[in-house]
């Protein structure tokens, strides 16, 4: 079928079979390596993405549901000219990256919790990362990561502090 | 690439009446909805169709409101959807509380009600609060040009291992948790598995109960139960142990012996054992019926 997506905001225009998985698509045909393969069963969240801003597993999403969609990866986070985003520096920092196979998605499941709620809680940062699994770090210096990025990523935008929680939803 | 779906037809209709002619005729595909499920199996080489029919599309099956005095859930309702809505907060947490437990957020995103109910998994982890609440699910069909409605008690909707009431020329539209349900009951969910995220449960059960106002019997009770047998279960020997006591250790110890000597037949697979689920759903039920009864559950033994 064809397909018509942004990725990193990006406009993407393909033929690709509908059950065609997301994480192929991406690697294969845009070859957006950033995204990893682990277990190929929603276990361990190494193909992570955002599709329309929530995370999803890209092992698990057929290309046709992606259709007319917006998709974030890991490959969007860093500025064009390079510089890190807040939350790569801070795994970087801190040492929440170790072999690096989980790390994509440990980010890109940290940056849909931060868009959601720039202040979390450490309870809040372990389930949101509860669906990613690191084997090398014991995910301490990841939950330390992603409070430091949050922290930083307040001070630079303080206008997020207050009231912006929820953003337009808490009006329902 | 693992399991290869290059061949793979999807047809994605825009309304629910064009999704349920393709159901009613010749080969009928598949309803892939969130797809949790379905590419597990894909990635696995395991296939259980060529042609599928995507859910995504129909507004008709997406929506929580309030229905007849109850609580109308559509099938394509995820479970994200369930944990940010104040309707179900307010009228029925304890849908949000198992929302909460299954998977992890990437899977609370994609997973919906309907797809559970269509995969129909003994352990299933909306199915024993659906079966607490005494739910009804819709299936819809398409009878020549018009589209009739069913709804089938959750209690008789899942008929043996993997098999549900639906005709294969059915869709599930959505679930309604009945006005009676919501008013008066109290309801009680657990789930029992290796960690408290990313996994399948062991256990898994709900207790709803409506108490008299005076002296605190138990009026009516229903208690769900998954993992424990090749259904989802109604644990009815349970439900009558309680019935017309009040709640406490006493009634509550009743209820489990009951619930193991009638309710349930676990098995030993690679989760867990049949020893280990049959203790374990037991002292659940015990912890249960003490949340909703504001008792400590006799101390567990042995």
């Amino acid at each position: 079928m064809k397909l018509r997506l942004i990725v990193d905001g990006r406009p993407v225009a393909l033929e690709a079979p509908p059950m065609k998985r997301l994480l192929d698509l991406l690697r294969d045909d845009l070859g957006a390596t950033g995204t990893k393969e682990g277990c190929g069963e929603g276990e361990c969240g190494a193909c992570a993405v955002l599709l329309d801003g929530e995370l999803v597993n890209s092992c698990l999403v057929p290309v046709c549901q992606a259709d007319g969609r917006e998709i974030a990866t890991v490959e969007g986070l860093a500025g064009s000219d390079g510089t890190l985003h807040p939350l790569q520096q801070a795994f970087w920092e801190t040492g929440g990256a170790q072999c690096g196979i989980c790390t994509p998605g440990m980010l890109m499941a940290a940056a849909a919790l931060l868009a959601r709620d720039p202040a979390p809680s450490e309870s809040a940062i372990r389930t949101a990362l509860a669906g990613n699994l690191c084997r090398c770090t014991g995910y301490v210096k990841i939950v330390e990561a992603v409070a430091v990025a949050a922290r930083r990523m307040r001070r630079a935008s303080p206008r997020r502090r207050a009231g912006a929680r929820r953003g337009p939803v808490s009006r329902r | 690439m693992r399991g290869d779906t290059t061949g793979f037809e999807v047809s994605r209709p825009r309304t629910l009446a064009r999704a349920l002619a393709e159901l009613a005729a010749g080969e009928r595909p598949m309803p892939l909805a969130g797809g949790t499920d379905l590419f597990v199996a894909l990635n696995d080489g395991r296939a259980p169709a060529e042609r599928y029919l995507d859910l995504s599309r129909l507004a008709e099956l997406t929506g929580i409101a309030p229905l007849d005095g109850g609580l109308w859930l559509g099938a394509s309702t995820t479970y994200t959807q369930l944990l940010r809505s104040r309707l179900v907060a307010r009228r029925a947490p304890a849908l949000a509380a198992m929302a909460g437990t299954v998977g992890a957020s990437a899977i609370q995103n994609r997973g919906t009600l309907g797809g559970s109910l269509g995969n129909a998994s003994p352990a299933a982890d909306p199915a024993p609060v659906l079966l607490a609440f005494g739910a009804e699910i819709e299936l819809a069909r398409r009878d020549g040009r018009r589209v009739t409605r069913r709804r089938v008690a959750a209690a008789d909707f899942f008929v043996a291992y993997r098999e549900t009431a639906a005709r294969p020329d059915e869709l599930i539209t959505g679930v309604l948790l009945p006005a009676e349900a919501l008013r008066g009951w109290r309801y009680a969910y657990r789930k029992v598995g290796t960690r408290k995220a990313q996994a399948i449960s062991k256990v898994v059960a709900a207790a709803g109960v409506r108490v008299a106002p005076r002296g605190g019997r138990v009026l009516e009770a229903r208690i769900g139960y998954g993992s424990v047998a090749p259904t989802p279960v109604r644990a009815r020997a349970a439900e009558a142990a309680i019935l017309g006591r009040p709640l406490g250790p006493q009634s509550a110890a009743a209820a489990a012996d009951a619930l193991l000597a009638e309710d349930i037949r676990p098995i030993d697979d690679l989760r867990s054992t049949a020893e280990y689920r049959a203790r374990v759903a037991g002292r659940l039920l015990e912890a249960l019926l003490g949340e909703l009864g504001g008792f400590s559950p006799r101390l567990a033994g042995g």
